[in-house]
């Protein structure tokens, strides 16, 4: 079967640095691959790369097995990819709703549909679920910039999957979130992964977090892949142990 | 503060309209004049805060497109063309060049696009004063007519301000629906945080080029509407003092906010004529408003309004900084 997503030798270069250097994988379609490294080792880079934020310096991504390099982020999210980034990323000035509503909008119809249709584009109810499936039920007109911090943080998930993604990049989901909220965005995405069947690249520090939620863990040191596989073994892994403490 | 921000707002803008409707009764034509010159200015400013208030694009051009429908209804009316084709041309062909100009803002971004802008600005006012064999240079033009509907002619004082005002009515609702739809939200987004939102889907090259256009067609069409009202044109308003005129009724009023350039225009357009037994204190005075303004409520006064009105003000630090993902602080490695 072809894989959701595949990278070949993807490199990127700021000046002399090498952020990522020569990483190539495969995502299968229903898995939870987690992308672990210290900090600096290319993670953020790599997610920029595969999603047409940044341009790589080489190498290719494919998508379905149809070439995507270089597309554009909005393209490439119309095709069914979806992404958080690892610093907070929502609307402060719009409502929750509006938030999840603007998140799903450009998925149907066409600029002119958009201009002469529905306000809410007929994702009301849509939101509203997304709302109800993240807990944040009684947020749900208040500004999203006068949330907490976890609560955003679940808010920027949420628009992630608002257009029902096929594929869906996290760079650090738990980043600064507590214990409890933690559980709660750990269960929503396992329920999505289960429902939807919709297919997770995690980026994640939090190990714990990772091992109970992966079913497999790429990691990276210096842009490299050091080391592949499933969450038990890469643990035990001396290459991996070295990596993470002689940093 | 018991009264809803709603009812504040639906009925100060009953009392407005009732106010608009029978001001010609209460004014000399002076008067009535100064507030034809609000409608039109009023016009060109809810383009601009289309364009910098709910898209965040900083224009200093605004002037130049209001000059450039002016122009096109001075030159073609005088040479027999019927108002509404000029009209309508003056729209389009500012649509299309606000949609060109646009395309250096989706490269450079704040105060480089305020130059970006700024140097377009003073491009066209060089054509209008140096290109005579088209534009009559500082001679002007003469003689514009006013137009006619349906048979009814439009040329007296108080019948041109009504022709005006139901110009406005007609912009508001297309600009409130405009607002409304979900393009209004992907512009507010393409502000708040265009990559973010380039993530979601939301085409941000089109919508920027699209708030760019829009603003700039409104222009266009209150240029078109200020020649038919003073008749005679010439470059001198259309210079960068207009555009910077402009753009402090948009932030003044309330940038962003639906009725910050009717707002705005009281303030840049009727205050000083009201003001007049100020005499020259009134743009000190001015200038004191806006740079407290600027200094304590950088939202204008609608934004000052909402946040007095807004129940147990919470400790509102505004917009979240958006800081690209490589900017930021990195934390220990885990
Ligand atoms: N825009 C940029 N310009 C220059 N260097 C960058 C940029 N973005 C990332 N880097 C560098 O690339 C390397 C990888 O960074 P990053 O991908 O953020 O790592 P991670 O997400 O694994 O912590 C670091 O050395 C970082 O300093
Ligand atoms: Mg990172």
């Amino acid at each position: 079967m072809t894989p959701v997503l595949e990278v070949r030798n993807l490199r990127k270069t700021f000046g002399g640095i090498v952020a990522v250097d020569d990483v190539s994988f495969n995502v299968n379609d229903g898995e939870i691959l987690g992308i672990i490294g210290p900090n600096g080792s290319g993670k953020s880079t790599l997610f920029n790369c595969i999603l047409g934020q940044l341009q790589p310096s080489a190498g290719e991504v494919f998508l379905h097995g149809k070439a995507v390099t270089r597309t554009r982020p909005c393209d490439l999210n119309r095709l069914g990819v979806s992404r958080t980034f690892q610093l907070l990323q929502i609307f402060p000035q719009l409502t929750v709703r509006e938030n999840l509503i603007l998140a799903g909008q450009e998925h149907q119809g066409t600029m002119l549909s958009r201009l002469f249709g529905r306000r809410d584009a007929g994702l009301t109810g849509a939101a509203n679920q997304m709302i109800e499936f993240f807990r944040l039920g009684h947020l749900a007109d208040e500004k999203a910039g006068g949330l907490s911090y976890g609560q955003q943080k679940l808010l920027d998930a949420a628009m992630a999957f608002m257009a029902g993604p096929r594929l869906v990049l996290l760079d650090e989901p738990a980043g600064g979130v507590n214990l409890t909220m933690l559980q709660s965005l750990r269960e929503r995405l396992r329920a999505i992964n289960a429902e939807q069947g919709a297919t997770f690249v995690v980026i994640e520090h939090n190990m714990e977090f990772v091992m109970a939620l992966c079913t497999r863990i790429v990691v990276l040191a210096e842009g490299r892949i050091i080391a592949e596989g499933d969450p038990a073994d890469v643990r035990r892994n001396p290459k991996v142990i070295e990596a993470y403490l002689g940093h | 503060m018991m009264v809803s921000k709603k009812t504040l707002a639906v009925a100060a803008m009953a009392l407005s309209v009732v106010f608009l409707l029978v001001a010609p009764f209460l004014f000399k034509p002076y008067g009535v004049f100064i507030l034809s010159t609000w409608v039109v200015m009023t016009i060109a400013a809810i383009g601009l805060n289309l364009t910098l208030g709910y898209a965040g694009q900083v224009s200093l051009a605004q002037a130049a497109f209001v000059g450039i429908g002016s122009y096109i209804t001075a030159y073609l009316t005088t040479r027999g063309w019927p108002f509404w084709s000029t009209y309508m041309l003056a729209g389009t062909s500012c649509f299309i060049v606000g949609w060109l100009l646009g395309y250096p803002a989706l490269r450079v971004q704040h105060h480089y696009l305020a130059f970006v802008t700024l140097a377009f600005n003073t491009l066209v006012y060089l054509i209008f004063r140096n290109e005579e064999w088209l534009t009559r240079g500082i001679y002007g033009i003469m003689n514009i007519p006013r137009p006619e509907v349906l048979g009814w002619s439009m040329a007296k004082p108080i019948p041109f301000y009504y022709f005006l005002l139901a110009h406005l009515a007609l912009i508001s609702a297309a600009t409130w629906a405009l607002i409304q739809s979900p393009w209004g939200r992907a512009f507010i987004a393409v502000r708040e945080n265009p990559i973010r939102a380039l993530s979601l889907g939301v085409d941000t090259r089109r919508y920027t080029l699209m708030a760019f256009a829009l603003g700039a067609g409104l222009g266009g069409i209150s240029g078109s509407l200020y020649a038919a009202l003073v008749q005679f044109i010439d470059p001198t308003p259309f210079a960068l003092g207009l555009s910077l005129n402009l753009l402090l009724m948009v932030i003044v009023g309330g940038s962003g906010y639906f009725f910050g350039p009717f707002l705005g225009a009281v303030v840049a357009v009727l205050l000083p004529e009201w003001l007049r037994f100020a005499q020259g204190y009134y743009l000190m005075g001015y200038a004191a408003l806006v740079m407290l303004l600027m200094i304590f409520c950088p939202t204008g006064l609608l934004g000052f309004a909402d946040r007095l009105l807004t129940p147990k003000a919470k400790s509102d630090s505004g917009p979240n900084p958006v800081l690209p993902d490589s900017a930021a602080p990195q934390k220990a490695a885990g």
